[in-house]
């Protein structure tokens, strides 16, 4: 209700824009340190920019409503008239010199002050394919790897370097509360860092025209503190737990024996395709297909059912299954948190 | 015939006035009759039909930005799947950029320069009506392939690997390919006869300073087509030597390189930018002076200042790359190129500013859209000098904040400046006044309309909402603004329904217009309205900037040029001193056949690359027939 009361304001009163507005995928909404210091720059810019439009409409104004002696038409023009636009608008010239210079200048400095790097800095690899997000955390050995999916766990306070992986054809990744975007190019390397200054969950969203379902490409950023940051990381780190219910072992058996673990993985059983996003604790995240829906039996019973009309153009297949073997799977599925 | 009875090499010294009139109506004539339609060289009849056809394709466009905008209106809308909405995009951007912008600049050119520069044709008329034709056949590619469901989906950039061989699937990558193809030829031929028009056709006395404004931001532009045009034809081209034949520019699999695309693209792309903008520039200094009844302030600087642009157009094209993750210092020297280019603006802008101060406005519709211009074209401005800062950018680059400064910029840059310039000419073109009360309505709704529409989109942009989505979802603080936004739209849809309604009215009814209506000081309307086929009985010659202001005396006119045969006066370069008769080309049918065989060649080469080869023959064919001597007076000189 108040998010909603907020949203109206933002709507009908853009003036209060710039004192923020709490969208959770909103430039103004800053919250990490690299969108503070971004943000800060923005209104220091929009402001300047603000006075000098109004200068120029002031001038404008004047030069069209100002009273004249009669003179006759066409005008021409007098020397000394001459003299003094040619010195008013020279000065005016180097005044746009100097506030372009101050730009580029500012521009510089904040530019330099974003790829400042710290020692305790976590680095996860994110690649983006159409239309979803892969996310590997590595840890000290490589038994402490894994992989996961439309969702980045952070720890607050700490430096995150993203290593930018472009797979098929140019995303980009953009967490606007955060930080600036950075694309995904294939053949190439980028890096981008991002920081939280406050827990929460912020949504990201790809911002490079990358085909038919570039609409339903988000991600989630949740920062955490450094305790939940480990507990999250030690359990991603498990395997898929075993069904404990007749129910969920039949899904687990539907999922195995149909085409679904030709694409996806999930870690502890014979599951391990690569294609689609590795599913080995989709029930702890909070959104499936990118963002689409909020993560239920119900949802994941759906998207499985028909994902064509839901996301149309997406990669995954209608997998042909029994009304029983949809329930099964979908309850399976839910059931690995 | 009558040439005959006059005898051979008569001279228009030889002749009476209405005797001069009708000999040389009848050396220049187009005949009546499909044939005539067909075959003509006329720059004023392949103008016009340059800018209606440039219309037609705007108000296409403006369809299409209406479907998206009705998408739009809620979250979740369901009218236009992602396939569909992705082609109406893309075609949306495409059709407004290479059908309407850039053409719709040129063809104004095309009819207005050889009058502006008193001369009887454009140079090389007949490539011009190749021209003509060939933009008229990338537009039908382009349109027939979006009736077919097939039109390019892929951005009016077309990223690779997006587009290429291996995610772009059918032929619609092509088609975009060879639509470039199309247009970036007819506008590479029209910014050649410019560039020839106006450096050798000039009246006698019309030295370089003494050149109308519109003039130069034509020639400017003219070399700036002539220089970036290269870089996307490599682009395309090997673009389709990807998918047809195979090749790897753009796959990094196999050495090649993704972003060359962007280098390419974008060292046309910015430029491109100004190719729309200068003439609008041109056409707001122009035409401040008859409504600011003063000359325009600053001449030597508005001309450098064009010619700044155009240089400084060409070491911009990276900031359309400052999140593709090219090296930090190399982005910032384009921050501080892409802030500079604000100075030639600021330096415009300002003259203008000064020009209405120290003139009396007359508050006519085309002032008014030129204040509007000025009003918008400024936010449009700085919301560039914004986005020219890499930090800044990193927050706003391909989101709707980008949407909302380049329809600022070419709207109400280009957009604005071009309508008033169509009120402003209209009387020229064709005889007949627009009408001002409908004028003056449609302003005011299209400029309301507009800031309504676009504004907001600024805002949109910075509460994080992407380009080039073809839905949202409903828990996204965007819908109240993109409703409000999508119902903007409708003040403007109206304001331009009520500009092509006074338009076709006033064609049609309109008040008779004399030679002159707005008392404007340059040489087209020292003729009638409209132009005859010749354009001027005898070539004007002029001794200042302002001719047909300069009352102490009659315009001057240069005289000694044959009547029986289609002849100008060629004139120096610099100081327009009379050098030479030139004979200029008659009608011929032989364009319209190049450009069909060209036509069919270029569409042929999207599904084989031998077409190139196969398809060159029937094009040889026809230039042969093109250049074939007739016998004709103008052969023989």
């Amino acid at each position: 209700m108040i998010r909603h009361a907020t949203r109206l304001v933002c709507v009908v009163t853009p003036a209060l824009l710039l004192a923020g507005c709490s969208g959770w995928q909103s430039a103004l909404d800053a919250h990490g340190a690299p969108a503070m210091s971004l943000k800060q720059l923005i209104i220091l810019i929009v402001a300047v920019c603000s006075v000098v439009w109004m200068l120029v409409m002031i001038a404008l104004i004047i030069a069209l409503s100002r009273n004249r002696r009669e003179r006759p038409l066409p005008i021409a023009p007098q020397p000394s008239t001459q003299r003094r636009m040619t010195i008013t608008i020279v000065a005016a010239v180097a005044a746009t010199t100097v506030v372009i210079s101050g730009f580029t200048v500012m521009s510089f400095f904040a530019t330099r002050a974003l790829g400042v790097t710290a020692n305790d800095e976590l680095t996860i690899k994110v690649r983006g394919l159409q239309w979803w997000w892969s996310v590997e955390y590595f840890g000290t050995s490589p038994e402490e790897r894994f992989e996961t999916a439309n969702e980045i766990h952070i720890p607050v306070g700490r430096n995150v370097r993203l290593r930018l992986e472009g797979l098929d054809v140019i995303h980009s990744f953009w967490v606007p509360s955060l930080a600036g975007k950075q694309d995904l190019v294939p053949g190439r390397a980028n890096e981008l860092l991002i920081r939280a200054e406050n827990p929460g969950t912020y949504r990201g969203q790809c911002a490079e025209f990358c085909g038919m379902q570039h609409a339903h490409m988000a991600f989630l950023v949740i920062a955490e503190s450094e305790a939940e940051f480990d507990r999250w990381t030690s359990a991603q780190r498990q395997p898929a737990i075993q069904p404990s219910e007749e129910e969920l072992a039949a899904g687990q058996h539907a999922f195995l024996a149909k085409p679904c673990a030709a694409c996806h993985t999930v870690r502890g059983t014979t599951a391990s395709g690569t294609t689609g996003p590795d599913l080995t604790h989709i029930g702890g995240r909070k959104y499936i297909a990118a963002g689409l829906f909020e993560t239920t039996r119900g949802s994941l019973a759906a998207w499985i059912a028909d994902p064509q009309t839901i996301k149309p153009g997406n990669n995954m297949p209608t997998v042909p299954l029994t009304p029983e073997e949809l329930r099964a799977v979908s309850a399976y599925l839910a059931s690995l948190k | 015939m009558k040439a005959n009875i006059t005898g051979p090499d008569t001279r228009d010294t030889d002749l009476e006035r209405s005797q001069l009139r009708a000999e040389l109506a009848e050396t220049w004539k187009t005949p009546r009759g499909l044939w005539g339609a067909l075959a003509t060289v006329d720059h004023k009849i392949i103008g016009r039909r340059y800018i209606l056809t440039a219309f037609v394709f705007l108000a296409l466009g403006g369809i299409l930005a209406a479907l998206m905008r009705i998408q739009l209106a809620q979250p979740e809308e369901r009218l236009i799947g992602p396939d569909r909405y992705n082609q109406i995009f893309t075609m949306h951007g495409a059709n407004m950029m290479f059908l309407f912008a850039v053409p719709v600049m040129e063809a104004m050119a095309v009819y207005l320069v050889p009058l502006m520069v008193g001369t009887r044709n454009i140079a090389f008329p007949r490539l011009n009506a190749f021209s003509y034709w060939i933009y008229l056949a990338g537009g039908a590619l382009l349109w027939l392939s979006f009736a077919l469901d097939m039109a390019p989906d892929v951005g009016w950039f077309a990223y690779v690997p997006l587009s290429g061989p291996q995610y772009g699937a059918g032929k619609r990558a092509d088609i975009w390919a060879q639509m470039i193809t199309f247009t970036e030829l007819s506008a590479l031929a029209v910014a050649v006869e410019l560039v020839v028009t106006i450096f050798k056709q000039r009246a006698p006395g019309m030295t370089l300073d003494r050149i109308p404004v519109f003039v130069w931001a034509m020639l400017v532009t003219a070399f700036l087509v002539i220089m970036a045009m290269p870089a996307i034809m490599v682009a395309s081209t090997s673009l389709i030597l990807d998918r047809l034949v195979g090749t790897h520019f753009y796959n990094p699999a196999e050495g090649g390189d993704v972003l060359l695309w962007q280098h390419l693209f974008w060292f046309f792309g910015h430029p491109e930018v100004y190719i729309i903008f200068l003439p609008a520039a041109g056409m707001v200094s122009t035409m401040i002076e008859p409504f600011a009844r003063r000359p325009a302030f600053g001449y030597l600087a508005l001309v450098m200042a064009l010619i700044a642009t155009g240089i400084l157009s060409f070491g911009l094209w990276v900031h359309h790359m400052f999140v593709a993750g090219l090296p930090r210092l190399g982005n910032s020297f384009f921050t501080a190129s892409s802030m500079a280019i604000a100075i030639p603006a600021g330096i415009q802008i300002f003259c203008w500013l000064g020009t209405l101060w120290d003139g009396k406005p007359l508050f006519a519709t085309p002032l008014l859209f030129i204040i509007g211009f000025i009003v918008t074209f400024v936010i449009g401005g700085l919301t560039g000098v914004m986005v020219a800062s890499v930090p800044f950018d990193t927050q706003v680059h391909d989101t709707y904040f980008v949407v909302a400064h380049f329809h600022y910029v070419l709207i109400g840059g280009a957009v604005f400046p071009l309508l008033g310039a169509v009120h402003y000419w209209f009387p020229k073109i064709t005889g007949r006044m627009m009408s001002e009360t409908l004028g003056k309505w449609s302003f005011w709704l299209i400029f309301i309309g507009f800031n309504l529409t676009f504004f907001p989109m600024h805002i949109l942009g910075l509460q994080g909402m992407p380009r080039r989505i073809y839905t949202y979802q409903p828990d996204m603080p965007w819908h109240g603004m993109n409703l409000f936004v999508s119902l903007s739209a409708i003040i403007l849809v109206a304001g331009f329904l009520l500009f092509f309604l006074n338009a076709i009215r006033s064609a049609r009814s309109g008040a008779a217009a004399r030679d002159n209506p707005w008392d404007a000081p340059t040489l087209e309307w020292a003729t009638a309205s409209p132009p005859p086929s010749y354009n001027f009985a005898r070539i004007p010659a002029v001794s200042s900037s302002h001719p047909l202001w300069n009352r102490s005396d009659i315009l001057a006119v240069a005289s000694g040029l044959r009547t029986d045969r289609r002849e100008l006066v060629v004139t120096s370069l610099v100081t327009a001193e009379p050098q030479a008769r030139e004979a200029s080309p008659r009608n011929s049918i032989w364009p319209l056949w190049a450009a069909i065989a060209t036509t069919v060649m270029l569409i042929w080469s999207i599904f084989s690359p031998w077409a190139v080869v196969w398809g060159s023959i029937p094009i040889a064919i026809t230039l042969i027939g093109w250049f074939w001597p007739k016998g004709t007076p103008e052969d023989e000189s």
